[in-house]
This record gives structure tokens, sequence and C-alpha cells, in this order.
């Protein structure tokens, strides 16, 4: 017990004694436990957002397509639909009893780069993301009038746009647009509080406006004297013959694959019915091989910072012999001798650790607002979970490991040297 | 080959002895030269100047006296234990108890401070630490004054010491703990006259009180005359 507390305390006095040297090792150290740590860290965090980005949806429906398809242009506003799916067909959904509820979606317009999203009252009431987190509004009303529009707290903040402002919405997809509904402009009626996903970067009007805008445009462009202006808009009736998808959530979860595999198999329209949890665990999958090379990548500098600790350590050791006779002549032994560089090593990536946990925790914490305010990205300080924990002791279980070179090399000399530091007279 | 052989004083006991050696032999490694030196038996207390040109193993028998080299043949005994027959961790236990070194230059570890350094010894044994009286920090601090270290210096690094003052801080912890041999190895050829018989005068007083017994090697004969016993060692044939 005395040896171990005498080995700490030379351990300690030496490494204090060699800060300067050992401080860029250390530095290397830290720097890459960092980086390792933090792509474990993002690695989880990312996954948890991706994978929150829709939740309490049980089945989406649209044109039959493939599942990743019809889950990036519902979900993520990637990539465009196949096809329509009939508004009879919403109908008779809406009449079945299994369905507790529907949330339908037409898209294809976009406002200056971002998607518009029509859709329903239900979309406020029933989307959900995250941990079963509901949309809420940060300022303004869901949209009641015909030319109201609900703004993606992403659109709001890269556009700068406040309640009430007039927007001109685009005719198909696409940043720069030269067909604009100019004749009828819309105005911001309510912005979205931020999310993290998608529902950020859309624009959100009625299904009625849709149909409204495109009166007149059946051929694909305006057709001048069909269109409407705002008046005559407002007097008619809005019932779409499409939609793009539905939204769709059950009474009884039990029920969902039942309903899939009745939909998938429907006679009156082509469709396809997709768990979206399943998708996006697909899609992950595919994102997912290039992560982990990240973190194989990571995980190779961390091995070469300790290979680098261990050149250093070999290099001390050739001044250290003086001091190494020293203690060896007082009657230390040369286990004591072993277990100072095999402390030292280890002690040193504790310290690292220590610095890369402080420096990791000060990244995130200054980064994160940033991130969510430029990507959307919602990366919150948490406690370490299990697999970050096992990194971080790997780390200084590996420095112990690599310091049995030195410390085996030093027992060995030990063993065989003479009085003083040079070995024969 | 020895000029002289130390022998015990008369009416001396045998059991009494701090060092004995009898047909002491130690070949190196990839050496074919194997070093002959003449027995040795020096009383508790008593003090022996080793000296002679470089190369007669000196610092050789040092190592061995130390244990920290093991003889080829021949039998050592250090206060009465045969140290031949002794494992490796027991030699080094037995330094550890009863033996304090002092080396020519670079005796501290450069990272403690001054009394630190005095101190490791009773960190490294139990048996030195409970007989440094009253505490160990006391008798540590008890001898760095007594070698006239000033006391603004125990707390530093060593490294700023003058080599004289590295040199009585190394006494100190060769002294602390009463060990009962002590072995020196030319630790006055850095000093400056003065300061080296004032070194050896403090040395040779402190181990005195302690009923330590001092080895001492030296090329400088004119120390000679502070020591009971000489052996003077030379060139083999």
């Amino acid at each position: 017990m005395n040896k171990l507390k005498l080995t700490v305390f030379l351990s300690a006095a030496s490494l204090w004694y060699r800060r300067r040297v050992l401080a860029l090792v250390c530095l290397t150290l830290t720097l890459s436990i960092t980086l390792l740590l933090g792509i474990q860290y993002l690695r989880t965090e990312i996954r948890q957002s991706f994978t929150s980005t829709i939740s309490g949806t049980d089945l989406i429906v649209g044109a039959r397509s493939g599942q990743l398809n019809l889950l990036l242009y519902t979900v993520f506003h990637i990539g465009d639909a196949t096809n329509n799916i009939r508004w009879s067909t919403y109908q008779s959904m809406t009449e079945d009893s299994r369905i507790d509820w529907l949330i339908p979606i037409s898209l294809g317009d976009s406002y200056r780069g971002y998607r518009v999203v029509s859709t329903n009252e239900q979309f406020l009431a029933r989307f959900r993301y995250g941990n079963d987190q509901p949309l809420t509004l940060a300022s303004g009303d869901w949209f009641s009038d015909l030319f109201d529009v609900v703004i993606g707290a992403g659109v709001a903040r890269q556009l700068d746009h406040k309640l009430n402002d007039d927007l001109v919405l685009s005719h198909g997809g696409g940043r720069t647009s030269f067909s604009n509904h100019k004749d009828l402009p819309f105005r911001v009626s309510g912005i979205l509080a931020p999310t993290g996903t998608p529902v950020d970067q859309a624009v959100y009007i009625s299904l009625e406006a849709m149909e409204a805008m495109h009166v007149g445009w059946e051929s694909g462009v305006a057709i001048p004297g069909r269109t409407l202006s705002a008046d005559q808009a407002r007097n008619r009736d809005y019932t779409p013959d499409a939609i793009t998808a539905v939204f769709v959530g059950l009474d009884r979860p039990i029920l969902t694959f039942q309903v899939q595999r009745e939909l998938n198999q429907s006679r009156e329209e082509p469709l396809s019915a997709i768990l979206p949890g399943v998708a996006l665990s697909e899609l992950w999958r595919m994102m997912g091989q290039f992560e982990k090379a990240l973190l194989g990548i990571s995980g190779f500098v961390v091995i070469t910072s300790l290979v680098g600790l261990i050149a250093v350590l070999l290099t001390l050791q050739a001044q250290r012999q003086r001091e190494i006779a020293v203690l060896r002549a007082t009657g230390a032994s040369p286990g004591l001798i072993a277990g100072l560089y095999s402390l030292e090593c280890v002690g040193l990536a504790l310290a690292s650790c220590l610095f890369a946990l402080l420096l990791g925790a000060a990244a995130i914490a200054g980064l994160s607002p940033w991130l969510l305010e430029h990507y959307g990205l919602q990366i919150r300080l948490r406690p370490l979970a299990r697999e970050e924990w096992l990194l971080l002791v790997a780390v200084p279980l590996s420095a112990l490991a690599v310091s049995a070179l030195p410390a085996l090399n030093t027992w060995r000399a030990g063993r065989q040297q003479g009085f003083g530091a040079q070995d024969s007279s | 080959m020895n000029s002289e052989t130390v022998q015990p004083p008369d009416g001396s006991h045998q059991d009494n002895l701090a060092i004995h050696t009898r047909d002491l032999h130690f070949r190196w490694q990839n050496q074919s030269r194997e070093l002959a030196f003449p027995d040795i038996q020096l009383p508790r207390g008593e003090h022996l100047f080793l000296h002679g040109p470089s190369g007669t193993g000196k610092s050789t028998l040092l190592g061995l006296l130390s244990g920290m080299h093991t003889p080829t043949r021949g039998s050592l005994q250090l206060l009465n234990q045969e140290l031949t027959t002794m494992k490796a961790g027991a030699r080094d236990r037995l330094r550890a108890d009863h033996m304090g070194v002092i080396f020519q230059q670079f005796n501290l570890v450069p990272y403690l401070s001054a009394l630190a350094n005095a101190l490791l010894p009773c960190r490294l044994s139990n048996l030195r630490h409970s007989r440094a009286i009253p505490s160990a920090t006391e008798a540590a601090q008890h001898l760095l004054t007594q070698l006239a270290i000033p006391q603004s210096h125990w707390h530093q690094g060593v490294t700023r010491l003058s080599i004289g003052q590295q040199q009585r801080v190394a006494a100190a912890r060769a002294l602390i703990g009463a060990p009962e041999i002590i072995l020196a190895d030319e630790p006055t050829s850095a000093l400056d006259t003065d300061n080296r018989d004032r070194f050896l005068e403090l040395l040779l007083t402190l181990a005195e009180r302690s009923n330590s017994s001092v080895v001492f090697v030296s090329h400088d004969q004119s120390l000679a005359g502070h020591f009971h016993h000489h052996l003077a060692l030379e060139v083999a044939p």
C-alpha cells in the first residue's frame, strides 16, 4: 500500500516536472480523444434526431413506389412523388373504422426553394415528432383564410419572414422558378416553433389554396384569362381531385400490418403503405456505414497518438537513467520503477480524457445554438451513454497496455543495473 | 592483490560485523577477465576508505556490496546475512532497510524537493521510517539543518541547488533512519577542497552519531586519515 502511494506520488511529481514536454503529447491525445468521443456522441445524437423525424404515424400511404422513395418525398421533402392518389381513395379511408386519423398532404409547389405542403388542420393536431412531441406555433395561428400560409421555423429564420408578410409561391420545385403564382399572394398567418426536423424547412397551405392556385394552370403554365383573382377564388368550392400522400394513425396499432396489407393490395388504385419507423431505420442503415467508417478512423487517430506517447516516453527514458539509478540504489524494486512508467502513461491518458470531456462539453454547449440555427440540428448536452463510457475507459486501458513496452524495458534494465548510472567501471 | 586487508580489531565479535566478505570474485557479462576482491571484515560503526586507480573495480565492489550485482563466487555477508543466496527482491529490501548511498554526482531525483529527496528512504522502508526520530519529516529537517541546507531551499526543486548542496542533501538521504551501512562512491570528487573537507567531516560525524559504517571510495589519498580502515585495490597483473 505504501509502495503504491509512493509510486503514485513519484509519477505525479515526475509528470508535473516534465509538463512542458508532455503538454504537447497530452494535447495530441486530448484532441484525438475529443474526436473519437465527439463522433460517437454525434452519431448517437444524429441517429436519435433522425429516427425521431416522425413519430406516432402508423402508416404513410402514397402512390405505388419503393418505401424509401415514399419516405423521402413525404417526410424529408427530397425527390418527387411518382404519382398522386385519388381523392376518392382518401375519402374511403376516412370511412374505415380502424383508422383514427388521417393527414392528407399535397406537394408540388415551392417557395424560394422550400417545399410547399398543402394539408389541413389535422397536420397541426396529429403530426408528432421526436419523443411524441406535437407541433406548436411560435407565433400567429394555423391558416384559416384561403390565402393564409404557415411557415416552418427554418424558413422564417432564413428568409427573415414575420407575421403578415406577403409571399408569392412558385409553380414546381426548385430554388429559382420562372412561373410564379403572382396573382395570388399569400399572407403569413403563423410561424411554427423549431423542431430540428424537415418540418422546419417547408411552408404550409390548405388543400383548397393549392387547388385555387392551379385553376387555369391545367396545361402546366398559367393561361391568361383563365386564372382567378383573389376575390373570385374565395367564392368557389375546391374539392381536390387528387392528393400526394396520407399520414395514417390507427386506433389500435396492432392492426397496422393488416391495414398495410389491405392498402397495398387495393384493387381501386395501386398504393404503397409503409411503416415510417421501418423505412427510417432502413435509410439509417445505408447511411450508417459511413459513420461507422468515421468512428473507425477516429479510433486509429487515438491509437496513433498513443504510439506517439510511447515514442516520447521511450525518448524520456534515456534521460531518466540517473534518476532510476538513484531510486534503485535507495532500495526501490524494478517493479516499482516499471509501475512508475505505467502509472505516468495512464495518468497522462486520464488527464487527456478529462481535458477531452471538458473540451467536448464546451464545444457542444457553445456550438449547439449555432447548429440549430444553421443546420436545424438539435444537439443537446446529455450524460454520456454506456458506449461512450466504454470508449473513454478504453483509452487509459490501452495506455496501460502500450506502457508495458517501456515498463518491461526498465524492469529488465533494473535487474542488470550496477551501482550508479554507469554500469561499468 | 590487496595492499592491506581490513582486520577486525582485537576483541571484536564475529557477529558484530557490518560487512564480511571472503574470496569475492566478479565477472562482467561479455568480459573474460574476472575481478578478484580482497576480503573485508568491517565492524559496525567503523569506517572503511577504499582507494585505487580507475579500472580496479571500486564501483563494481560497491555494486556487489549494495546487492545490485551478485558475485560469481565467494561469500558476502552484510549484517550477518549471506547476500549471495538471497533473491533479488530480498536484496532490494535489505538495501532499502539497512543502506544509504551517495554517488559521485546526479544523486537526487530531479522532480522532488530537497526534503522529499531526503525522505525517500523512509518512504521505501518501514524500518527506516520507524527509526527516524521523532518523525521522518522532523528527522529529515534536522539532518538538512545540520548539513547546512538553508530552510528556504527545503521545498525547492533540487536542480536549483549548488553541487555542494546537492551532495549534502544526498548525505541527508543516506543518513536518515540510521542505516547500518553507508556506501559513498567518490562523493567529494566534484567539490572544491573547502567543501570537500566540510562534507567529509559532517558525513562522518553524523554517521558516528547513528552508529553507521561508511564505506568511502575515493582516489584522493589525502582523505584517508579520517578513516579507521583502508583498502587499496590494484590492477590485476
